[in-house]
């Protein structure tokens, strides 16, 4: 029937197989005007002067507006880790007087086609008085603004006596560890369509994603609209990955071109646009001190580390560095901890989050402090590990720091009995031995691996409206998002389990504003639990009412009586309740609340071969053991972990953003930002648990949708150590074949 | 507007079909804005990610990399006509059971690239597959279940020869 546990095929792939998808460029509305966005050339600078009057006799041309135009809309607000000090660096949605990175939106032109809109748009002229841009995080702060200081903001965790902790230690480790400047890039770049509706006297937003609930309450805010006169409308979303869909200037100024003008305005990003103007991510330098005690068991670490924010402070304010402090000990003891994390503006393109925020960075740091302990204890790099794992009967484990404003509990784990199934199920000897024989006969292949601690379901909570028809269609209305992940087979699987129907009866809307009252969208890992839950709470309370109709029906013991069993049929039965309810058909609704996240964890295996010549590095194998509570559609959750762990490897070889001295991106296409391609990623092994279901949601379920990614830099930089036999310490992603090369030449010569 | 334009002739999924384009614009751009067939997507429009492939006269070819002048005369074949009706072909079936899509944008660029290469004379091998795909990008699905979608349809299709031993 299509329930829980059932690798069914999903509801969404039809029109998508087909041609028939509707992505943000696919809306056309008629009479639309199209949107082109003048980006800065300069990476700082103080404008002196923007000259718009060519643009504005160019053919076709209806609109050229500067930061003067639209001076009275404030700057873009955070959705969530707002924290003291962060308002003054928001971003405006024209500049303001200055420019601060290179892509960031001086002027906009609206013409009556996207073609006439781009010629019009280069001959806007911005004279701009170059400054000297800040490239990196880590220098002493400078100047933002008169009285503000590039360091917006610092976050603080901590648990433990730190002091006791190195006061006792037989070894002192200090590192310094990055992770380089890499986001997201869903193949679909960003899209915003505003369409004044005069019919509806609302205005409305299409080609919306991830949480259209919560941009509908800032955009409205920021034009100054009643929420009721504005919806958004999601359609189909061609990836998400954290950085899609969170609001924009270009989101904005779309909306607001629609409003003014009352007519519809397209606005379609180009690749160049997307790599230079979407958020960046992770950027982060650590430096690390671990006390560790004879036997190599961590007893603190205290870190340091610097987030390059780039030019403004966006939607996610201090997220991803809450989060790399709050998850950073993962799955080990680590009795003390502090982490001080310097939040710091540079003149590059603003960051934010990207699958595994925080995590990826975080698990980098953690794991290759282990290895670090390992290789200079002479101890293997699964045993240093296996001594510092939190032990099964300490959860749940409450870890002493907060993220994402909750608690962070270790709700369910076997830490040490998923690294054993990993170690059995690659039979982790074998492998071993075949490796080395491989190295002694010439080659430099190596195994690494890392462990993780992911986490997921964010409340605080998530709605859901289920009705079924007389025809027995069941339509479920949430206001969670759909990012391409399978919302919608999921959410259908979960009521079909409950109500016994095909998940094929069962329709999912998702992301319309108009249809439900408050949504909280797609991050975080966060739909299955948090959505699963209210989904299955409805359909509980309205099988509740079905079987208490079918007693009633039948005058028969509702003790006794399933619903495939009592010979009605569901549509009869929930009509024979909607008019006792004298209502169209029967509803429920239901609200699953939480205050704590759920957390999944796993390992990461990598196996890579360095050519020896060329310095090229190849994953030839890639495990990811990973428990994720329960399965609600195991092919989709392998489906999860294979697009991260991709995206992982790309992060750790590959894909780089890299500036000039003056803050010029050099990573502004696909031929200079690497993305990988079936060439550089095997076929990715995955061995998923369901050992630890979590205990504080109905279904037991956690977030599998970036326990794929988490660990790969930490597993791949150990696996190419091994390959190179620990000649070297890896100490920065991406490893490119020419920062390989520098460092082993740097170790012989040594 | 004053730019002129050029009528182009040519039959797309079996129809003939004419468009009034200016010369400057793309393939891809006359095939979503003035035949209306969206299927086809623009994911970088500088001729890497592949996801705007289609077939010009047999051959894979990136549509925001020729304009719509040049296929003047051209048999065109797009996404939108893989299926046959209701009946959706091996590949596109094999891309649904085996789980090939998550969001689905680069979609009809893998299933034009592997429909060219399944229809060549030469097996399909898994090198030869590998070699072929790498030429576009997907980010959803770390290539892993495309890879087993194609396979799949080319054991279906009776295209698949098993790699010589190395």
């Amino acid at each position: 029937m299509g329930g829980i546990g059932r690798s069914v095929t999903r509801l969404e792939d039809p029109p998508l197989l087909r041609g028939q998808g509707r992505f943000a460029a696919d809306i056309r509305f008629p009479g639309e005007l199209h949107m082109r966005v003048v980006r800065s050339p300069i990476a700082h600078g103080r404008i002196l002067e923007i000259d718009t009057a060519d643009a504005l006799d160019s053919p076709g041309v209806v609109a050229v507006w500067t930061g003067a135009d639209v001076a009275e809309i404030p700057p873009i607000d955070f959705r969530q880790m707002r924290i003291p000090g962060l308002g003054d660096y928001r971003q405006p949605i024209l500049a303001q007087g200055m420019v601060r990175y290179v892509g960031e939106p001086v002027a906009i032109v609206i013409a009556d086609s996207p073609y006439a809109a781009e010629d019009a748009a280069e001959l806007v002229f911005a004279d701009i008085e170059e400054l000297d841009p800040v490239m990196t995080a880590v220098q002493s702060p400078g100047e933002f603004a008169p009285g503000l200081t590039t360091e917006a903001g610092v976050v603080r965790k901590s648990y433990g006596d730190l002091p006791a902790a190195f006061a006792a230690a037989a070894h002192v480790f200090e590192l310094e560890l990055g992770v380089g400047r890499h986001t997201g890039v869903p193949m679909e770049t960003r899209g915003a369509i505003g369409y004044w509706n005069a019919d509806l006297n609302r205005l409305e937003m299409h080609g919306a994603s991830k949480v259209p609930h919560a941009n509908r309450l800032a955009i409205a805010k920021m034009l100054s609209l009643p929420p009721e006169q504005f919806h958004l409308f999601e359609g189909h979303v061609g990836g998400g990955f954290g950085i899609r869909g969170e609001v924009y200037p270009e989101d904005v100024l779309a909306c607001l071109a629609a409003l003014r003008l009352k007519r519809p305005v397209k606005w379609i990003e180009d690749r160049k646009e997307h790599l230079l103007a979407a958020n960046h991510s992770r950027d982060q330098l650590h430096r690390l001190r671990a006390a560790v005690d004879a036997n190599g068991v961590v007893l603190g670490i205290e870190d340091e580390f610097f987030v390059d924010q780039g030019g403004y402070v966006r939607t996610h304010a201090s997220t991803v560095t809450d989060l790399t402090a709050g998850m950073l000990p993962g799955p080990y003891r680590v009795p003390a901890f502090a982490a001080t994390g310097h939040i710091r503006l540079t003149n590059k393109t603003p960051a934010g989050t990207y699958r595994a925020p925080g995590r990826y960075e975080g698990t980098f740091v953690r794991e290759r402090l282990m290895d670090h302990v390992a290789d200079r204890l002479g101890l293997d790099r699964v045993e240093i590990r296996r001594r510092n794992l939190i032990p099964a009967e300490q959860i749940p484990f409450r870890r002493g720091l907060d993220a994402l404003g909750t608690e962070v509990v270790y709700d369910s784990a076997d830490f040490a009995g998923l690294l054993a199934k990993l170690e059995a199920g690659v039979d982790l000897p074998a492998l071993e031995a075949t490796l080395a024989a491989r190295r002694a006969a010439g080659e430099k292949v190596g195994l690494g691996l890392a462990y993780f601690v992911e986490k997921s379901g964010l409340g605080p909570f998530d709605d859901v409206i289920i009705t079924i028809a007389a025809t027995g269609a069941v339509e479920i209305v949430t206001g969670a998002a759909s990012v391409g992940q399978g919302v919608e087979t999921v959410m259908a699987q979960v009521a079909a389990s409950v109500l016994g129907v095909a998940h094929t009866d069962c329709t999912v809307v998702h992301g319309q504003t108009d249809r439900i009252a408050r949504g909280m969208g797609a991050f975080a890992s966060r739909v299955t639990v948090m959505t699963g839950a209210a989904v299955t709470m409805a359909a509980e309370k309205l099988k509740e009412r079905l079987l208490a109709k079918a007693a009633q029906l039948l005058q028969g013991d509702r003790a006794s009586i399933t619903l495939d069993g009592c010979g009605i049929p569901l549509g009869e039965l929930a009509a024979a309740c909607a008019a006792d309810d004298g209502t169209p058909a029967l509803t429920a609704e239901a609200s699953f609340t939480t205050d704590h996240m759920t957390y999944p964890y796993g390992v990461h295996l990598a196996v890579v071969r360095v050519d020896a010549e060329t310095f090229g590095m190849v994953v030839e194998r890639f495990v990811v053991a990973f428990d994720v509570g329960r399965s609600v559609n195991p092919m989709l959750v392998e489906g999860q972990i294979h697009g991260g762990a991709a995206q992982g490897i790309g992060g750790a070889l590959f894909e780089e953003f890299i500036y000039s001295e003056d803050g010029q991106p050099l990573s502004a296409s696909f031929a200079d930002y690497l993305m990988p391609t079936l060439n550089e990623v095997p076929m990715v092994e995955s061995l998923v648990l369901e050992d630890a279901p979590s205990p504080i949601n109905p279904l037991g379920v956690k977030g599998a949708g970036e326990g794929g990614i988490t660990a790969a830099g930490a597993a791949i930089a150990s696996a190419i150590e091994n390959a190179i036999q620990y000649r070297i310490n890896i100490a920065q992603l991406p490893v490119t074949p020419a920062r390989l090369r520098s460092m082993l030449q740097q170790a012989s010569g040594s | 507007m004053s730019e002129p334009k050029v009528t182009v002739c040519c039959t797309v999924n079996g129809q003939k079909v004419e468009a009034d384009v200016v010369p400057r614009m793309s393939l891809a751009d006359m095939l979503r804005e003035e035949l209306h067939l969206t299927g086809t997507h623009l994911g970088c429009e500088h001729g890497v990610c592949g996801a705007c492939t289609i077939i010009v006269n047999g051959a894979p070819v990136r549509s925001c990399l020729m304009f719509g002048i040049q296929a003047e005369g051209a048999e065109i074949r797009t996404v939108e006509g893989l299926a046959d009706g209701d009946t959706l072909s091996p590949l596109q079936r094999a891309f649904w059971e085996k789980h090939g899509l998550q969001c689905g944008f680069c979609t009809p660029g893998f299933l034009m690239l592997a429909t060219w290469m399944l229809e060549q004379p030469e097996p399909v091998t898994e090198e030869r597959l590998r070699h072929v795909l790498s030429s576009n990008l997907c980010r959803c699905t770390g290539y892993t279940n495309i890879v087993r979608a194609v396979t799949a349809a080319a054991k279906e299709m009776g295209k698949w020869a098993e790699s010589a031993a190395a």
